[in-house]
């Protein structure tokens, strides 16, 4: 904490000048790059549609409410859909997920080699939105749920796996070492001593990626990918918003729930 | 025989050398005849079953009952989708029990490992190590974490089981006279040199100096001694008692070890 | 005495015989259910073969040039989106993290502040750009109000987390030295969450940057909608490059996000 002499008197202020200067001068230079990127914004804005905004917000709204509840009997399917798509992506991720994460783990693989490897497909797993990968699916195999499955699955390979491999570099490797100082093969030694160790993270990781496929499921059918989300694109499509709040209804329905099991779970875990 | 020396002095890695844990950079190990440094993947292991080994901090599968880490002492016997499903021989399996009642543990057969307490911990290690049948206990600082009675008992039990089964143990210890009370050979080494060998009636002060460095080992007077004090069989300079505790000796003569550097 | 034969055999994950038969058999009768369910037209599946193969096609070369233009139009959009984003999410998010701290709102304060925060983190990101979309127009400045909206739910959950966990006896000791509410917070509570703080706002610039990546598949600005183009019309190549670029500055973001963290904590 600076105190400098001015004068006859001991002046304390919370940064020295230097400090002082460069913290002004970067929210300075924030300042900037949020303004520049607001003309940018600005610029690509038709601000006659903004200032409407609040007439179309009341349309909504009085179109929404009150929701089309009989509209409900037909969402059942669906939403069952949606469902399995999260948990099958979600169980297919998990067991390319396991091997992935061993051979991205440093103590646990057999070469830099397959780390790198590893590696790589963790990131571009981790970077490109399940939508995404939704997208491209639907456009090679064609819609339905089998592209559903498979995008849930590819995005949360990344996840898993990543948070799995941190996990197994953290175990305690004593235990390690006396399995191998009894004779015990590679394989033995990891199921014995790596594998119980990494179980409580495992299964925690499992439900709680699980928990946000529900999620990420709900919207894939926007793209044609399955799910409920295909219900929300004809009702939006065809303008017809008071069914739409009804498929909101259910699809925060069904995320309470499933947050609810994923909290229970990890819970039970501890 | 008991390893003494001060921090640094290679005690741990020598041990470790033995079953090659850390890999000597020069010389040869010879067990039984055999040369363990020459030896490849599948045959290592099989060295490795023959030898047991007891680590300082327990080194459990805190996850795992008592009894499967028992049984992971076996693992070098049973294939891998037995040990997985934990499908061991009945042989194995009474045993295992025999063993957890000769350590004095067999009524936590079922517990996790992480609800025991130290010394508790310590018993399984050692019934990993026995269920091995091996010829050879390498036993890494045993009592380092135990207070004073844990450790006197632990050391008793290994000292006896050595007997019992005849084997060879090699154990790294720091505690001087409790080592000196319990076994017949002690070996004192100092920076990877080997300056004393030889029983523990001749660990004089001056031999203890070439081991550990400039120190006063007369027993400190003053009030509270330690509870080792206790029995009068009449003691030398550093309180250790006149005769050996355990007779009959371990068979070394079967089990010869050198490492040169 | 000899003890004898002895059986022994593991303990079972669940102990209550029933609980773990029901759920063995719920498991495997859903599995089977679901499995029935999922409706798979493996003829097309069959067909998109060859179209896969020119997706892999066109990772192997993928196109940056013909369609650069709108590359680099959606890549500033997605940027400069996120940022604005990400600001005004923070500056709002302010007064919802203590609005939704029990410790320090009252009642009716705490019970509509989680409620907001519950429905924004609810809803995927891009169904709320749907409705900014319907109220503001296509264009970015509903990516900005989706992703700030998105923001709020975020920050303001977790860091209403922080401030119910702080050490309270700091804040009694700044209101015992008789300072304002306004005073009390900024020297009590905020020094407390602020390493935090940074580290999720620097996270949140990171996941605004992904997600502005894919919002603009339904027209609210940012590279999805060059994207999304580029799919329906089979460019592959052009498909590849997109996603590329994307994986490419999530890296450096997540790289420089990293960084920044660290030195804060």
């Amino acid at each position: 904490m600076p105190v400098r002499q001015v004068g006859e008197h001991q002046v304390w202020r919370l940064r020295t000048p230097r400090q002082a200067l460069l913290t002004w001068l970067g929210w300075l230079l924030g300042l900037i790059v949020v303004a520049v990127c607001f003309r940018f914004v600005s610029g690509q804005t038709m601000w006659v549609f903004v200032w409407d905004a609040g007439a179309q917000a009341a349309d909504l709204a009085s179109r929404m409410v009150p929701p089309e509840w009989s509209y409900a009997r037909r969402l059942w399917v669906p939403l069952w859909d949606t469902v399995n798509i999260a948990t099958f992506g979600t169980l297919i991720a998990l067991v390319v997920s396991v091997p992935v994460a061993f051979l991205a783990a440093r103590n646990t693989t057999p070469h830099p080699v397959f780390r790198q490897a590893a590696l790589v497909i963790i990131v571009f797993s981790r970077s490109v939105n399940s939508l995404i990968w939704a997208l491209l699916l639907v456009s090679v195999l064609g819609p339905g749920l089998l592209a559903g499955i498979i995008a849930i699955a590819l995005r949360s390979i990344g996840f898993v796996s990543k948070l799995l491999f941190e996990a197994i570099e953290e175990i305690n490797p004593r235990p390690i070492e006396a399995l191998a100082a009894t004779g015990a093969q590679g394989g033995q030694v990891l199921g014995y001593g790596v594998v119980p160790q990494i179980m409580p993270a495992f299964a925690g990781i499992s439900v709680y990626r699980w928990d946000i496929n529900i999620r990420e499921s709900t919207v894939l059918g926007l793209v044609g990918a399955g799910g409920i989300g295909l219900q929300l694109d004809a009702s939006i499509g065809e303008l017809q918003w008071a069914r739409a709040s009804v498929i909101f209804v259910m699809i925060l329905v069904l995320v309470v729930f499933s947050e609810w099991v994923s909290a229970r779970v990890r819970q039970s875990i501890k | 025989m008991a390893l003494i020396g001060p921090s640094g002095a290679g005690k741990s890695t020598l041990i470790r050398c033995i079953n090659r844990l850390i890999e000597p950079t020069s010389g040869s190990i010879i067990v039984d005849g055999e040369d363990i440094t020459r030896l490849n993947g599948p045959a290592l292991r099989r060295a490795r079953r023959r030898i047991g080994m007891i680590f300082q901090e327990h080194a459990l599968v805190d996850r795992l009952t008592v009894m499967e880490n028992v049984l992971s002492g076996q693992l070098g016997y049973v294939g891998f989708w037995r040990s997985q499903l934990r499908r061991f021989p009945q042989p194995t399996i009474d045993r295992a029990f025999e063993i957890l009642e000769r350590v004095g543990i067999v009524d936590y057969v079922d517990k996790r490992a992480d609800q025991l307490s130290g010394g508790q911990r310590q018993r399984v290690g050692i019934a990993r190590a026995l269920l091995q049948d091996p010829q050879l206990l390498l036993v890494d600082e045993p009592t380092a974490s135990l207070d004073p009675k844990t450790s006197r008992q632990v050391m008793r039990l290994l000292l006896g089981l050595a007997t019992e089964h005849q084997l060879t143990a090699v154990i790294n210890i720091h505690d001087v006279p409790l080592a000196a009370m319990f076994v017949p050979r002690i070996v004192g080494l100092k920076q990877g040199e080997i300056v004393f060998d030889g029983d523990p009636k001749r660990l004089t002060p001056e031999v203890l100096t070439t081991v550990y460095g400039e120190e006063n080992w007369e027993p400190e007077r003053g009030g509270d001694d330690d509870e080792e004090d206790d029995g009068d069989a009449g003691s030398d300079e550093f309180g250790l008692p006149e005769t050996a505790a355990v007779n009959g000796a371990a068979d070394e003569a079967a089990n010869e070890q050198e490492t040169s550097r | 005495m000899t003890t004898g034969s002895r059986r022994w055999a593991p303990a079972p994950f669940i102990r209550n015989p029933f609980l773990r038969w029901g759920l063995i058999l719920g498991a495997v009768g859903y599995l089977v259910l679901a499995g029935a369910s999922i409706d798979v037209n493996w003829v097309r599946v069959y067909q998109g073969m060859d179209r896969a193969r020119t997706l892999f096609a066109g990772f192997l070369q993928p196109d940056f040039t013909s369609r650069w233009s709108f590359i680099y139009t959606g890549i500033l959009e997605s940027l400069t989106m996120a940022v604005l984003a990400t600001v005004l999410g923070i500056l709002l998010s302010i007064p919802f993290c203590f609005g939704a701290a029990r410790n320090i709102a009252p009642l009716p304060i705490y019970l509509f502040c989680r409620a907001f925060i519950a429905i924004s983190r609810s809803f995927q990101e891009i169904v709320i750009a749907i409705f900014f979309v319907v109220m503001v127009g296509f264009g970015p400045l509903a990516g900005v109000l989706t992703l700030a909206f998105a923001t709020i739910g975020f920050l303001g959950k977790l860091l209403a987390e922080d401030i119910e966990d702080i050490d309270e006896r700091q804040l009694e000791a700044i209101r015992a030295t008789g300072g304002s509410w306004l005073q009390s917070m900024g020297f009590g509570v905020l020094p407390q969450i602020m390493p935090r703080f940074i580290g999720l706002s620097v996270y949140r610039l990171d996941i605004n940057f992904r997600e502005s990546s894919v919002i603009g598949i339904v027209g609210a600005g940012g590279i999805g909608g060059a994207l999304n183009t580029s799919i329906s019309r089979y460019e592959y190549s052009t498909t590849a490059a997109i996603i590329l670029v994307i994986v490419a500055l999530v890296l450096v973001a997540e790289y420089f996000s990293g960084v920044i963290r660290a030195r804060v904590q």
